[in-house]
């Protein structure tokens, strides 16, 4: 009891140190930068205590979750590009998860070699056997590629897949184009299901899914000194280690992260949101729309693929029943929720829908009926929470918990004189005024003249 | 409505639900940057993409043709399940287009409603009822039915609309949206609970049996849900465009706030088309229970998807283009599940949706309407 009263200590002294920094400690100057280092090294300490508190947790928060979550923040960064900075309403993302997992699932294991060795035919055989920096062994064959590398390729996979689909679609006003990527999203598993036999080739092993998928490789990490709290680093790592996948994937969220709070603030990030207030003021403005759509496409799209690839890793096998409509809306709920355009939203809107996924709605549950002697099982009203979670919060709170700051600084904007028309599609963002006057300019609804 | 408009179309003698009020899916950036104004106003080209359009039609109705010579009795008998299924399609891709047509929400959880309706009333008629087998009393039930599955998928709908897209009404256009799928899950939820998470096999009280014409074998169940659909329909068509109600809601759909000024209750329309669409989902939902035997919580996402997608053939907000599209995408369907020479059953999703992306991104009015580009 000693020992998890003091993690938590530990973790509550860490997170307290940035939280106060964050929200009073200074913001410019000499001063700020240096808070800006203690923020950075008390966030890393942070999440490095995050594995030892999950295992004091009681079954409140297993490391397997927490990972998951982590996962999860990754989708909602990317989705956040998309949905939150770019207005465009994507309920096709599994299409990306799809992509990343896929590529990993090919680049990763066996099946590159299975695909000949099933066939009957021995006039079309063609055998892979490739073996780049990998944990895998050599003996087993296939197309065995470092974890690091398939990253990379998932990424660029994603972000071909977002250019494909986006090209055709970003054109469209927003609610097609909602139901287009939606479109998209339900075609694909289905190609990838029935793709076991295109002329004779096994392409995808059908419902079978491909696995296992190799384990990632840590390679020269390896060899560093063992770190405080952290440990030493495994060569490679294995399944049962989420302490070590817990730590990859939250490096791979510091990079996006990172990526995307220098995009927001960027060139690309302002003609972002300036088309999800107001596309056609951003064209006016010159900002190039189909460009600017796709790239907002390309970079959500990266986020998903390289997710995608690594829960391939987790799960070990790549089965294409786990691509659901339900996967896009759990990671726009988590958008939603966190609050669309904040990074920080984002992520906390990802782990916390995913925990109460894949644990919280048992455990709470486990407890309700504990306490009060029932039988619910609360798993069961998952979907009617998460189709409540996004009615409640368009309803009572659009803006979402952690609100972007452009939305909080028009949070008393109207919603009634914000629009009633077609572009703006995220209305907190938008100044009541800028519509206003937009009117006035198009001579359409100019009812009284003020002078 | 919109401050930048849709450009009216007339096509006169169509049932619309209104002119200027429907927008089909425009693409936007084409009119503000390169060939808006050049092209206003000019006689209609044959550019590449109408061009490459009739080639796949073409290639389309050949291959029907092709499929038709191959087996010309199991074409025609695959035929009549097409027709009946479009039936159904119909009376959903109507609740679509009218929502759509009158507040231009696209409503995700429609789909879903009709789900409901199909469970809700396979239990009434199986569980509140007992009529299992086919008489004459159990038809007489079974119209009960169809009436109670219309009553609650109308109430459910006015709910919905009330609790949750009318507060959102004049929020920016992704608020609805999401609340629309939210919505979907919910009633989803909803038929888990009633339904259970597995398909549930229902008894079917139309009779089993089947009369031939020629040698083509034509099932009674098939015909009955046509007998049923159509009147439904001529009432539908009947109460948009005769009543004083239709009246209201057609001028709601043209244009909300001229409606409003002549003192039209808007709100009280739009609760009332909800019912109107919710009704016509209800009823399709029994006659589908009737037809397939099961009921299954997640049929209204996929059946209320391609039901949008016959809303979008035909041009949404079009109540004619809505039950063409119905009977066509039945039709297309079913030959691709069953007719020789098709893709089969296990690729009916690909086929479906990429009509629909072909249609939104190619002819967004739909086969009726005009290649419509939004002005600025």
């Amino acid at each position: 009891m000693s020992h998890e009263i003091l993690m938590l200590l530990r973790f509550g002294a860490i997170a307290g140190v940035f939280f106060v920094l964050f929200k009073f400690g200074p913001k410019t100057g000499a001063q700020g930068r240096v808070a800006k280092v203690i923020m950075a090294i008390a966030a890393v300490a942070a999440i490095a205590c995050v594995p030892s508190l999950a295992s004091t947790s009681a079954g409140a928060l297993p490391l397997g979750t927490v990972v998951l979550c982590s996962v999860y923040a990754l989708f909602a960064l990317g989705l956040n590009i998309v949905v939150g900075f770019a207005g465009l309403l994507d309920l096709g993302y599994v299409a990306f998860f799809l992509f990343g997992a896929y590529t990993a699932a090919f680049l990763m294991s066996d099946f590159g070699y299975q695909v000949s060795a099933r066939q009957g035919s021995s006039k079309h055989q063609f055998s892979f056997d490739i073996h780049f920096f990998t944990a895998a062994l050599d003996t087993i064959k296939g197309v065995h590629i470092s974890f690091w590398l398939v990253i990379i390729a998932a990424a660029l996979v994603a972000a071909f897949a977002g250019l494909l689909i986006g090209a055709p679609t970003l054109r469209l006003k927003s609610d097609y184009l909602a139901l287009v990527t939606l479109g998209f999203g339900e075609i694909l598993p289905e190609v990838f299901r029935n793709s076991d036999n295109v002329y004779g080739f096994n392409l995808t092993n059908g419902t079978k899914g491909i696995g296992p998928v190799d384990q990632i490789s840590m390679g020269y990490l390896h060899n560093l000194p063992k770190l405080p709290i952290v440990g030493k680093i495994p060569q490679t790592i294995t399944s049962a280690d989420n302490h070590t996948k817990f730590y990859v994937i939250v490096a791979i969220c510091a990079v996006f992260v990172y990526a995307s709070l220098k995009l927001r603030d960027g060139r690309l990030g302002r003609a972002w949101m300036a088309i999800r207030e107001d596309e056609l003021a951003a064209s006016l403005m010159g900002v190039p729309l189909m460009r600017t759509k796709l790239w907002s496409y390309a970079v959500g799209a990266v986020a998903g693929g390289v997710g995608g690839a690594f829960y391939a890793t987790i799960v070990g096998t790549v089965n294409v029943d786990s691509f659901t409509f339900a996967f896009s809306i759990i990671v726009l709920c988590a958008v939603i929720l966190g609050g669309m355009g904040n990074v920080w939203g984002a992520i906390a809107g990802g782990v916390v829908i995913t925990w109460f996924d894949y644990t919280g709605l048992t455990f709470l549950g486990g407890k309700v009926n504990q306490g009060l002697g029932t039988h619910i099982n609360l798993k069961d009203y998952e979907f009617g929470l998460f189709g409540l979670v996004l009615v409640v919060m368009m309803l009572f709170r659009p803006q979402g918990l952690i609100p972007a700051t452009r939305s909080k600084q028009v949070k008393r904007a109207d919603m009634k004189t914000a629009n009633d028309g077609d572009e703006d599609l995220i209305g907190f963002g938008s100044d009541p005024r800028v519509v206003e006057e937009d009117r006035l300019g198009y001579g359409m609804e100019v009812g009284v003249d003020h002078e | 409505m919109a401050p930048y408009g849709a450009t009216p179309t007339c096509t006169s003698g169509k049932v619309h639900m209104a002119d200027a009020g429907i927008s089909a899916p425009q693409t936007q950036d084409a009119a503000i940057g390169q060939t808006g104004p050049a092209e206003f106003g000019a006689p209609r080209k044959y550019t590449t993409e109408s061009i490459l359009g009739i080639v796949v039609l073409g290639l389309a109705v050949a291959w029907i043709i092709w499929s038709f010579v191959s087996g010309p009795t199991l074409f025609l008998q695959v035929l009549t399940i097409g027709l009946s299924n479009g039936a159904l399609y119909a009376l959903i891709a109507l609740g679509y287009t009218m929502v759509y047509g009158i507040i231009e929400l696209i409503n995700f959880a429609h789909g879903d409603l009709f789900m409901l309706g199909s469970v809700m009333g396979a239990i009434f008629l199986e569980q509140w009822v007992g009529e299992l087998k086919s008489s004459a009393v159990a038809w007489l039930w079974l119209a009960l039915t169809i009436l109670f599955a219309m009553a609650s998928c109308a109430l459910i709908n006015v709910v919905i609309e009330r609790l949750a897209y009318r507060r959102l009404r004049n929020a920016p256009k992704l608020a609805p949206l999401i609340t629309a799928v939210g919505m979907s899950f919910i009633l989803q939820n909803i038929g888990i609970k009633l339904n259970g998470s597995a398909p549930h096999s229902r008894s079917s009280v139309l009779p089993k049996t089947s009369f031939a014409i020629g040698s083509v074998d034509v099932r009674i169940k098939y015909v009955v849900v046509v007998a049923i659909t159509v009147p439904l329909l001529l009432l539908m068509t009947w109460i948009v465009q005769k009543t004083r109600v239709g009246k209201a809601m057609r001028a709601t759909a043209q244009d909300r706030d001229a409606s409003l000024l002549m003192g039209i209750n808007v709100d009280r329309v739009i609760s009332y088309t909800f019912a109107l669409g919710g009704a016509l989902a209800g009823a399709a939902g029994v006659l589908f229970v009737q037809v397939n035997e099961q009921t299954r919580y997640d049929a209204g996402f996929r059946l209320g998807l391609i039901a949008f997608t016959a809303a979008v053939l035909g041009g949404v907000g079009n109540l004619l283009g809505a039950v063409v599209g119905g009977v066509l995408i039945g039709v297309i369907q079913s030959l691709n599940d069953g007719a020789p020479h098709f893709f089969g059953q296990k690729w009916t999703q690909t086929v479906m949706f990429s009509i629909l992306i072909v249609m939104v991104i190619f002819r967004p009015g739909g086969i009726f309407g005009a290649h419509q580009q939004e002005k600025v």
